[in-house]
């Protein structure tokens, strides 16, 4: 003990914004990993089909997506195959809603353990978004299974897969810790939620491109974060050009998101053990 | 160096009726808020908030020397859980100071963070990463965890699958290796066997002759009065006393037994339906309690609204909190359906089994599903000494302190005993 100076913690009522505490973030990083790596044991243990679920749930989805959209209604997928277009599309999809829904809702389902024990209450939504994160893996193996037998190789673009994946968990993250926060306090969130996710998935181009929306509606589109990053996504995995204007209004608001999310949560997690 | 490792400056906790003390009414809907807004708006509301307010501790402060064991006590709503959540940082309080000079490690529950679809070595790695364990340290003292719990041939079936006790042991294991500097440990020694309890204890015992700083609340006040190096007393949320353990428990028995008829002054933390409003006992010809006499106990309650199907239970606990027996109108199948207004429910028993002594009472009110008032050591009742076995013999300290009516004779001679 005496070897590591005593560490020295003041407890009082804090008022107003606080510092992020990332240093503490970092000395309790192993709850992250076991909390994550719990989610993803339970859910490919408790149900019979496991891996298979993640792989089938998208395959089938894109796969009926692709033959209204893609044959019925001949909607355009810049020359690229429709089950792989709407496949990419889902993909990213997926791992923004599925880590809105899980995060959102993961104070309520752990409070018990915000009750019983302290560690920052920031690495329970995220650990939620790894644990999603871990299932986005598994598809994307899918889907370089499908690009493969396509013969697709989208050369350079791939360089873009990193940058549209940290932007769009950079998204999901700072939208979830608004919501987790808001959900303890306001129920109505876990309602409202899967709704919300609904109406998100038709107003962003998962099942449809951008080339689809009138010249005129573009502007509008853009302003919506998910647009330049899925476009970006999909651009990375299957070649073709990339919208950058999309994309940095993209960035910039996953920032915005992330840093006042953050901070956001920061300021009301004080309430989260007296609420719950 | 400095040698205090917990200083405790003004603190206090206050907490709003209706917002988070009357159970899951804790959050709100949005509608209810917006509702709200124009009252709010006029700060109508703020004024009506104020009288519903409750400080579940108030105006406490003590310090803890490094190597301290510190033992909590006071009755149920006392504040003894308060205070440990908020030096474990789990709650904040409204007022005050706390200096933490160390690594704190909890343990306000067993098994905190398990998961009953885990093995029982997954749920290890995750409890202790939770109680904020590094992963090598628990690696290191995997099979002194495992030993501790005596699971090795469990150690990869689902937790779903053990008995009670056995998950009861892990989580105590667990948390048992936690090497941090300041231990918070709430009541988690009431579970398991005797001989889990004893080895529970023993491992306590170690933690506080390591040096290092242990604040403990405990039910048991002869486990309280063995372990720790001083005790705090807290009632109504307030700071009583702190001392050597003798003193300050031996004051703490004082006061519940200056204390007759009436129930001790509570905070009232919601209106109860119904509730336990007095506690009185008498022996024979309304005389004192005799050991092997009878013994009346009649328990007073106020309802608000006619119930039915109420339940009563008086647990009986020796003089340092181990309990000794429990009268229960459920065993008997007794149910009172009791008007509005003052009832009084008696437990009758014809042949006392007590030693002579002092002991606490607790009085527990409930129905078929919920738990509708419950006062913890309330009471202090006396039995003298009688004549229980008609020899004029009673059994000695020793010996247990439950009368057992037995008779003796002789089976069978001129045969080995078998």
């Amino acid at each position: 003990m005496a070897l590591s100076p005593v560490p020295h913690i003041r407890i009082r009522a804090r008022r107003g914004w606080t510092a992020l505490g990332l240093a503490e973030l970092w000395e309790y990083r192993d709850v992250l990993v076991m909390l994550a790596l719990r989610d993803v044991k339970l859910r490919y243990r408790q149900t019979a089909l496991g891996v298979v679920w993640v792989v089938l749930q998208p395959l089938v989805a894109g796969a009926i997506f692709a033959l209204i959209f893609g044959h019925f209604a001949k909607l355009p997928s810049g020359g690229r195959p429709y089950l792989l277009f709407v496949f990419a599309g889902l993909l990213g999809w997926n791992l923004f809603a599925g880590i809105l829904q899980r995060a959102g809702n993961s104070l309520v389902a752990e409070a018990k353990l915000i009750s019983k024990v302290y560690f920052p209450r920031m690495l329970i939504p995220m650990a939620a978004a790894v644990s999603t994160l871990v299932d986005f893996l598994v598809s994307l193996g899918v889907m370089v299974v499908l690009l493969a037998w396509h013969g697709i190789w989208p050369g350079w673009w791939l360089g873009l897969l990193p940058v549209t994946i940290v932007t769009l968990l950079a998204l999901a993250l700072g939208l979830s810790f608004w919501i987790a926060a808001l959900n303890v306090r306001y129920r109505d969130f876990m309602y409202a939620l899967p709704f919300l996710i609904q109406v998100g998935m038709y107003a962003s181009p998962v099942v449809y491109g951008m080339e689809l929306v009138p010249d005129r509606w573009r502007a509008v589109f853009a302003l919506n974060p998910l647009s330049g990053i899925l476009g970006a996504f999909r651009s990375a995995l299957l070649g073709g050009g990339v919208a950058w204007g999309p994309l940095m209004i993209a960035g910039v608001l996953a920032a915005l998101a992330l840093v006042t999310g953050a901070f956001f949560f920061r300021r009301v997690e004080r309430d989260f053990a007296d609420t719950l | 160096m400095n040698d205090i490792a917990i200083s405790v400056r003004g603190l206090g906790k206050r907490y709003r009726l209706g917002i988070s003390a009357s159970g899951n009414a804790g959050y709100r809907t949005l509608r209810d808020e917006l509702m709200k807004l124009p009252a709010r708006l006029r700060g109508a509301l703020r004024r009506a908030e104020a009288k519903e307010e409750f400080w579940a501790l108030r105006d406490v402060g003590f310090e803890v020397r490094r190597g301290e064991v510190l033992g909590v006590i006071g009755r149920n709503g006392a504040g003894k859980s308060t205070l440990l959540k908020i030096l474990s940082r789990i709650v904040e309080p409204t007022v005050g100071e706390v200096d933490i000079f160390g690594r704190v490690g909890s343990l306000l529950e067993v098994g905190t963070g398990f998961h009953p679809e885990l093995t029982g070595r997954e749920n290890i790695f995750l409890s202790g990463a939770i109680l904020g364990m590094r992963r090598h340290e628990v690696l290191a003292h995997l099979d002194e965890i495992v030993a501790f719990a005596g699971v090795e041939e469990f150690l990869d079936t689902p937790c779903k699958r053990y008995s009670s006790g056995m998950y009861a042991r892990l989580g105590f294991a667990v948390a048992a290796h936690l090497r941090t500097e300041i231990l918070i440990v709430d009541e988690v020694l009431a579970v398991g066997d005797m001989d889990f309890q004893r080895r529970c204890f023993g491992a306590m015992k170690r933690v506080a002759a390591n040096g290092r700083t242990v604040l403990l609340v405990s039910h048991d006040l002869a486990a309280v009065s063995a372990l720790s190096s001083r005790c705090l007393w807290l009632e109504g949320g307030k700071k009583v006393n702190i001392g050597t353990p003798d003193a300050t428990l031996g004051e703490y028995l004082a006061s519940v037994s200056a204390r007759s008829g009436g129930v001790p002054a509570r905070e009232q933390i919601m209106a109860r339906p119904a509730e336990i409003a007095g506690f009185s006992s008498f022996g024979e010809g309304g005389g004192p309690l005799v050991a092997g006499g009878v013994a009346m106990f009649d328990v007073k309650l106020k309802l608000c609204s006619p119930h039915r199907g109420l339940l009563v239970g008086i647990g009986i606990d020796s003089e340092l909190g181990a309990r000794q027996a429990t009268l229960y109108s459920h065993f008997t199948g007794d149910q009172f359906n009791l008007p509005f207004g003052d009832s009084c429910v008696r437990c009758r028993v014809d042949r006392l089994p007590l030693r002579p002594g002092k002991y606490f009472i607790t009085i527990h009110l409930a129905n078929a599903t919920e738990v509708i008032d419950h006062l913890e050591h309330a009471f202090l009742i006396e039995v003298m000494a009688g004549d229980f076995f008609g020899t004029g013999r009673m059994p000695t300290g020793t010996q247990g302190m439950i009368l057992v009516d037995q008779s003796w004779k002789l089976e069978q001679s001129s045969l080995p005993c078998r």
